[in-house]
């Protein structure tokens, strides 16, 4: 599923019939709950295993996918869109001459997926005449048979769907009552239901969960013409329906008055709130070009995590596979080895599949590895990428890190970037402390524009929600910010952060890489953060 | 695989609009073959092929609408997938802003088929492959690209009489090629709807040209800068400012097009007299199906002629609230321009930076569609109309609007697609532009 695809989906792009058939087929409600049982998912798999392993295949992986997914599209109070989609298949990769042979189908009969890992073995038999190196694959110890569920308290799919268009079209009604001009809001359920088996001897079976509430709240000032927007500050989540109970402990109130979320959403609360500060916006003060100290909000940094460490240090970009596509990466290996000061001593980065409520948990990746937590960068250091079975070898590990993933029972499983998080700092600080040190700083809250160059270097970013720092005192909303960095001056930057107690997750649902594209779910965590004299530039244009 | 006739198509969307007890039915029934090729590090890493049929039904009571899809046809699934589509309907919310299904039309077909990309086979994905690696070889680069080709046809009927067929094809070729030491990188692509005019051969050499020539970049220091637009440089940013032509979009007053004090700008000058964009389905050099998604016939229209806004794209329920006529949207964006190749801009420039391809761009400010984003893959510097050397890839942070105020001079439009090769095609041309907005310098590669 492509950002693409939710743009049309959610209107945000012309569409006519809008059911994208990237998403599969779509489906009453009521078949959103349930799942194929799982004694014929591993009658399926082992014809599958067998077939593979008869046609000369020496390994096998077979996954059966059920995805489903549910969208409830409004604006105002309108309903524009709700939309149930399935798709569901077995994808069989195998490698027999040393080479990867991958066929999917969406046949689900014990000779129809037997077929299927026949032609896998095929293909793979064809790719290895121009192979140049075979296949090495770290080992893996089969788990037999278990089962792994997301954590949730409140399966969305199960909530029926009047309940959702009410929420959604009180939060509306109390934006615009706050006074917004425009307000779109969107309901994303995800579940994806995935059987793996191996010839490694393990069947594992998972369910998984993903909920996100996005909202954009529009103001406009008629008479000089201007708009301005404030999105939702909240994250797309690993959790169930219970992420929208808008429980207190999911509040937090930073020093000037601004609410964001951690395990517990206030829609509502967060749309009040947008539609004032949007308005706020048409009349704040444009922002003075310079140098400043950023302090940045993990609402804020998650992205700038995203994009200039958990892509930099992934193994496939750094060897040159994506070069077409998303791309090289300035963290080559060498400066691995050399000890390269990627960040500024208080700068740890891990890369996480276990932390519970965020995108990347599960059990085990699409590979059947067991999923774990590992350092990438230490007291400022380059230590380690991400990498999978076929790749393990090169960084000379005897196994994978478990981040392999793929978007759909039809499509190939690859590495995929973990949950990239920065530790929260050591030392007891509070945000208010953090910012009584500012001399002259700008708050950042919210996830803007955001881009970067196809290496990690260059990158710019913008947010939601700017405020003045000066002399340790938060001042007035700001606007027209975007600041400039590279990677690593940026992070030998970093001069503070948080404690444990303001750690939060920020996530995408859109994480793209591959050709053919594939999406993929992550979260990256952090306390607030400073960062010392950033080039900040203004983005205010006159168009005459 | 191959697609059912078009009579066997006709025949399953006429029998589930027959079918459906609701007010209005619309069945859509559309396949495609999907081929891709994928290669780095000059090795091919993947290859597939992906073949698959849909029914879509829309149905609606009133102004309850419901969806379903299917990929099965027996009279049983055919029934099965209208009854779902009937009963999302009568669970939905009455959607204030629908609009009956569109009555019957003629629509003007469209050259949008190549036989010879639809016969494309797994043999010559594998020579597109080869040809690209292996010349890189032969001179110690390095190549990743992909190939993709597409075969498709779509076809839909409605309670209301009316009926389309239309088959299309594509072809989606890039490549970027590296030197060893990582130095130097170039890029090419070619978006075609016939195969035959398409020759991974020659193409290569353009990516391989520029992965040479870009190694030992010299450091410019960012400002504003006169700069050649590759075609494929230009059309990331223009496509990002199409976006915002939409009636209601200007109307609500969240776009440039909006007009202060309320009311949109049809009619205003807001670019360069030079500046004109149509749409045109019949163009044959990038044909499109002749309806749009909601099977309105698409016109041969301008969305800017003479820099002045001729054209909103109306969505048929806003073009009722405003009194206007709903007319198809454009399927394609033509920008017209002169007869230079971007060779010979370069040519008759005096200094200037030449950038092959944008990449990373984002909006920063949908009020003045100010955009940032970075060169990549080839970036030079000209003198005295000679490339004189390469350059260190810059950010930019400019809009459009702007820059299409800011021309010296348009050159001959080239077939584009989109970054991922699907959906849209276009014709822009290289272009020549004063005062373009470089921010910073970028040390990548």
């Amino acid at each position: 599923m492509l950002r693409r695809d939710f743009l049309a989906i959610t209107g945000a792009i012309a569409g006519g019939l809008a059911i994208p058939s990237a998403f599969g087929k779509a489906i009453a409600a009521e078949d959103l709950q349930g799942g194929i049982d799982i004694a014929v998912k591993k009658r399926l798999a082992d014809a599958a295993l067998a077939a593979a392993t008869g046609a000369g295949a020496t390994y096998c992986d077979v996954r059966i996918g059920r995805y489903l997914r549910q969208f409830v599209v409004t604006r105002e109070a309108n309903v524009e869109n709700i939309v149930n989609t399935e798709s569901t298949g077995v994808g069989i990769r195998v490698i027999a001459k040393g080479a990867w042979g991958f066929a999917a189908t969406n046949d689900l009969s014990t000779d129809g997926v037997a077929a299927a890992a026949r032609q896998a073995a095929a293909i793979a038999v064809a790719n290895s005449r121009s192979q140049t190196a075979p296949v090495q694959l770290a080992p893996v110890k089969g788990v037999g048979e278990v089962t792994w569920k997301t954590p949730i308290v409140r399966n969305g799919m199960t909530v029926p769907v009047k309940d959702k268009v009410d929420m959604l079209l009180q939060v509306n009604a109390a934006a615009m009552a706050a006074g917004a001009d425009f307000f779109n809001s969107t309901l994303f359920l995800v579940n994806e239901q995935k059987y793996f088996a191996s010839t490694d001897g393990s069947y594992i079976d998972q369910d998984v969960h993903r909920i996100w509430a996005p909202f954009t709240a529009t103001a406009i000032d008629k008479a000089s013409g201007k708009f301005r927007t404030r999105d939702g500050l909240s994250s797309p989540m690993g959790m169930g329906f219970e992420f929208l109970d808008a429980a207190l402990s999911g509040k937090f109130e930073m020093p000037n008055g601004v609410v964001v979320y951690g395990k517990s959403y206030d829609m509502k609360a967060d749309a009040i709130a947008a539609a004032k500060q949007a308005r706020a916006k048409l009349t704040a003060p444009s922002v003075k070009a310079g140098k400043y100290d950023l302090v940045l909000d993990p609402t804020h940094i998650f992205l700038t995590i995203h994009e200039s460490v958990g892509h930099a240090l992934e193994l496939d970009r750094v060897l040159g596979y994506e070069a077409n596509y998303a791309g090289t990466s300035f963290a080559t290996t060498d400066k691995r080895d050399a000890g390269f000061q990627y960040g500024s001593a208080k700068v740890n980065f891990t890369a996480d599949k276990t932390e519970p409520t965020s995108l990347g948990y599960v059990g085990y990746d699409d590979e059947g590895v067991k999923t774990k937590k590992w350092d990438l960068i230490k007291a400022g250091k380059l230590v380690d990428y991400q990498s999978v079975r076929d790749q393990a070898h090169i960084l000379g590990k005897t196994e994978s890190d478990g981040c392999c993933y793929a978007d759909n029972w039809s499509s190939v499983q690859f590495q995929r970037m973990a949950n990239v998080s920065l530790k929260p700092g050591p030392d007891k600080l509070s945000v208010a402390q953090m910012i009584a040190g500012v001399e002259n700083g700008v708050y950042i809250f919210g996830r803007g524009s955001y881009s970067i160059d196809q290496q990690r270097y260059n990158a710019q970013f913008g947010g939601q929600l700017f405020y003045e720092i000066k002399n340790g005192k938060i001042g007035a909303q700001i606007e027209d910010v975007a600041y400039q960095m590279r990677t690593p001056e940026f992070w030998n930057a970093c001069s503070a952060i948080c404690d444990a107690s303001d750690y939060r997750l920020g996530g995408s649902f859109f994480d793209g890489k591959g050709q053919p594209s594939q999406a993929s779910a992550v979260s990256h965590g952090s306390s607030t953060a400073r960062f010392d004299g950033i080039n900040v530039i203004n983005t205010a244009r006159s168009l005459g | 695989m191959s697609f059912p006739t078009e009579a066997e198509i006709k025949a399953i969307l006429l029998k589930v609009v027959a079918m459906s007890k609701a007010d209005e039915c619309t069945a859509q029934m559309s396949g495609a073959t999907d081929g891709n090729i994928r290669f780095a590090l000059n090795n091919v890493s993947t290859s597939g092929i992906v073949s698959d049929t849909e029914l879509a039904v829309q149905v609606a009571f009133g102004k309850r609408v419901g969806s379903a899809t299917i990929n099965e046809y027996s009279d049983a699934a055919l029934e099965r997938v209208v009854r779902r589509a009937e009963d999302l309907a009568k669970l939905a919310p009455e959607n204030p802003e629908f609009v009956p299904a569109v009555g019957k039309q003629t629509y003007r077909a469209s050259n949008t088929f190549s036989a010879a990309t639809a016969a494309i086979t797994p043999e010559y994905r594998a020579k597109v492959a080869s040809d690209s690696i292996g010349p890189c070889k032969a001179e110690k680069l390095i190549a990743a690209g992909f190939l993709s080709d597409s075969n498709a046809f779509v076809a839909f009927a409605n309670s209301r009489g009316n009926y389309g067929y239309q088959t299309s094809t594509m072809l989606d070729y890039t490549c970027t090629v590296r030197t060893e030491d990582g130095r130097g990188s170039g890029w090419v692509a070619s978006n075609v709807q016939d195969s035959t005019s398409f020759n991974a051969a020659n193409d290569i050499r353009t990516a391989m040209r520029k992965a040479s020539a870009s190694a030992d970049a010299r450091a410019l220091e960012p400002g504003k800068y006169t700069v050649i637009l590759e075609p494929a440089a230009a059309a990331g940013l223009i496509t990002f400012m199409m976006r915002f032509f939409d009636a209601r979009q200007a109307d609500e007053g969240r776009s440039f097009l909006s007009k202060k004090g309320g009311g949109n700008k049809l009619g205003e000058q807001v670019f360069d007299p030079r500046v004109n964009f149509s749409s045109d389905p019949w163009n044959p050099e990038a044909p499109v199906v002749p309806w749009d998604e909601n099977w309105l016939p698409r016109e041969k229209t301008f969305l800017v002629e003479g820099g002045k806004i001729a054209n909103l794209n109306y969505s048929r329920f806003w073009a009722q609230k405003q009194g206007k006529r709903a007319a198809g949207q454009p399927g394609n964006l033509l920008m017209s321009g002169g007869t230079k190749t971007t060779a010979d801009l370069v040519r008759s420039t005096e200094k200037g930076i030449l950038v092959t391809r944008t990449w990373y761009i984002r909006m920063v400010d949908p009020q003045t569609v100010l955009l940032t984003g970075l060169t990549r893959d080839g970036t030079f510097f000209i003198e005295n109309g000679q490339i004189k050397y390469p350059l260190k890839n810059f950010r930019f942070n400019e809009s459009p609007v702007i820059m299409l105020n800011n021309i010296d001079e348009l050159g001959k439009p080239v077939r584009m697609g989109d970054d991922n090769g699907r959906g849209s095609v276009m014709m822009i041309p290289p272009m020549k532009l004063r005062d373009f907005t470089f921010t910073s310098l970028s040390d990548a590669v």
